[in-house]
């Protein structure tokens, strides 16, 4: 344990560190309710919600709300595609089997391979096969070469807190390797697959480099937010800020609750704690 | 029963061979290839990798994106180490310590894109910082070299990036076994020896983990560079992402395949340094 002086200073410094990672989106929001006259900068020329106004109504600059929407149903697809294959894959980890180590390199790779890279590549296999690369197929598989290496890190790190005498329990009494799995097996394990899930929403909820060349003639709203900081000079920029970092907490705040709730449910007793 | 770890496994298989493996075989081959402006011409050429690295330009713009890597790696490492003390060795409460941990991790799943636009209100000509120094009559006009340069894109890859060093760090820092601190001290050590004794060389693995998510985010980054270096400044992801706009798919491709041969390099030499299998 670090105490006296060198706790202070560590403490100061993480501070300063929250406020470095905090700060700018806060100044942001702050912002984003800028008055009508007001620009992208300091000062305040009054308090207005004009620029979510602006933002609701305004298609001139592509279509937000269709993005939006769109981005909303391709980051379900893929955080349900994340927690299914993540889960199935690291409980056949548990057990030995031909061709683990490569899947396992595999899987590193997928997370060290530069995003750009993964756009470039299934964009071009797409075009090359004849295929029309868009959101719900290129570009959801392209996100999940992004979002499974952490589904699966995570499992990785559930399973290594797993006690099998749980499931040996089950397996004496009867269960059958279904019910054991269902029963015993994923109610412990719940809260980490939401964990994965809320992963798996957010990555692709945000990414952009994955999706740029993968989307075909549709766009995200990740890539309408790049469109628009070319051309968009207004603080309509910072509103539009304000309200997906404001998806993104709500989702995690979801996660967060459901978390709560399933780790209730296996330890009854926690709650008296 | 012996065939269901292959069933559990092959979806896994199929995303990683389908959406991974074949196309980075897609940009090999067609970083052979042959190309007018219209359309790509099935070939053996080496024509798209001479250019690569003939190219005085092509060598200048990756200089530039080591450059990028190598500031934002070491500023990466001396905000992640301290914050990591302070989460693994200064906060006793578990429960605080999940908080303040999360708190880290939060802004890793909001908006990049967002993130980086929200230092305009400090960087711009009549942005927080130029009125503050200005307030202080340390400069008389203000400065545009804070947006769209350098300082700007190496501080804004810290901002987004400075998370994935330190849940490393503060992974293998927790796991660090308190008694070795404590017979350090027995034996005499003062904090800071502690620190360059015990805790730093036991912290090397978590070090390597946050500095392979650097390099490999930063080598391949093409959005940071275009928003905080406003066009100004080069990088290999943009570089790639321009020629791939003027459907110079081939050149495209002979770049991201040196591109991925320089991270591999970089991530096996890291590697070898510290044994990353032992931490997984």
């Amino acid at each position: 344990m670090i105490t006296g002086l060198g706790r202070w200073l560590l403490g100061g410094f993480f501070a300063l560190f929250v406020l470095f990672l905090y700060g700018p989106t806060l100044t942001i929001v702050v912002l984003s309710f800028q008055g009508p006259e007001g620009g992208l900068t300091f000062p305040m020329r009054g308090v207005s919600t004009a620029w979510f106004t602006r933002l609701f109504q305004q298609q001139a600059v592509g279509d937000l709300g269709t993005a939006f929407i769109r981005s909303l149903i391709l980051a379900a697809m893929v955080m349900a595609a994340t927690a299914v294959v993540s889960v199935a894959a690291a409980v056949a980890f548990r057990r030995r089997f031909h061709g683990a180590g490569a899947l396992f390199t595999l899987t590193v790779a997928s997370l060290i391979v530069p995003g750009v890279l993964v756009s470039l590549g299934v964009g071009l296999l797409f075009n090359l096969l004849g295929w029309d690369a868009a959101w719900w197929n290129s570009a959801f598989g392209a996100q999940l070469t992004w979002t499974l290496p952490f589904g699966l890190l995570i499992m990785f790190a559930v399973f290594n807190r797993f006690d099998r005498a749980w499931e040996e329990a089950a397996r004496d009494l009867g269960a059958s390797p279904g019910q054991v799995f269902r029963q015993v097996v994923l109610p412990i394990i719940a809260p980490g697959v939401v964990g994965i899930a809320l992963f798996g929403f957010s990555l692709s909820y945000d990414e952009f480099a994955r999706t740029m060349l993968t989307a075909g003639s549709t766009n995200t709203l990740p890539l309408e937010i790049v469109g628009m900081t070319t051309n968009v000079t207004s603080p309509v920029l910072y509103a539009l800020g304000s309200v997906t970092t404001g998806v993104s907490l709500l989702a995690i705040t979801a996660a967060m609750l459901t978390m709560r709730v399933l780790r209730r449910r296996v330890k009854p007793d926690a709650g008296a704690l | 029963m012996r065939g269901a770890p292959y069933l559990l496994a092959a979806p896994l298989w199929l995303v990683l061979g389908g959406f991974l493996l074949v196309p980075m075989a897609a940009i090999v081959v067609v970083s052979f290839f042959d190309y007018d402006s219209v359309r790509l011409i099935p070939d053996v050429v080496l024509t798209n990798y001479a250019d690569v690295l003939l190219s005085p330009v092509t060598w200048l713009t990756y200089l530039n994106t080591l450059k990028y890597t190598a500031l934002v790696w070491v500023l990466t490492v001396a905000v992640g180490v301290p914050v990591a003390l302070f989460l693994a060795f200064c906060v006793q409460s578990a429960m605080l310590q999940s908080v303040l941990f999360l708190v880290c991790t939060v802004p890793f799943l909001t908006s990049n894109v967002i993130r980086m636009i929200s230092w305009v209100p400090f960087l711009g000509r009549e942005g927080l910082f130029n009125g503050a120094l200005m307030g202080a009559g340390l400069i008389d006009r203000p400065l545009d070299v804070l947006l769209f340069s350098d300082f700007a894109v190496v501080l804004a890859f810290v901002h987004l990036y400075a998370l994935f060093m330190v849940v490393p760090v503060f992974n293998t820092m927790v796991r660090i076994d308190r008694r070795l601190i404590e017979a350090a001290v027995d034996a005499g050590a003062g904090p800071l020896a502690v620190l360059r004794e015990v805790i730093l060389p036991l912290s090397k693995p978590g070090i390597a983990i946050g500095s392979v998510f650097i390099i490999t985010l930063v080598m391949g980054d093409f959005t940071t560079v275009r928003l905080m270096g406003g066009g100004q400044r080069a990088s290999v992801g943009l570089m790639i992402s321009n020629q791939i706009a003027l459907l110079q798919y081939p050149a495209a491709c002979a770049n991201a395949v040196v591109l991925l041969l320089l991270v591999l390099l970089m991530i096996t030499a890291l590697l070898r340094v510290v044994d990353i299998r032992r931490e997984l």
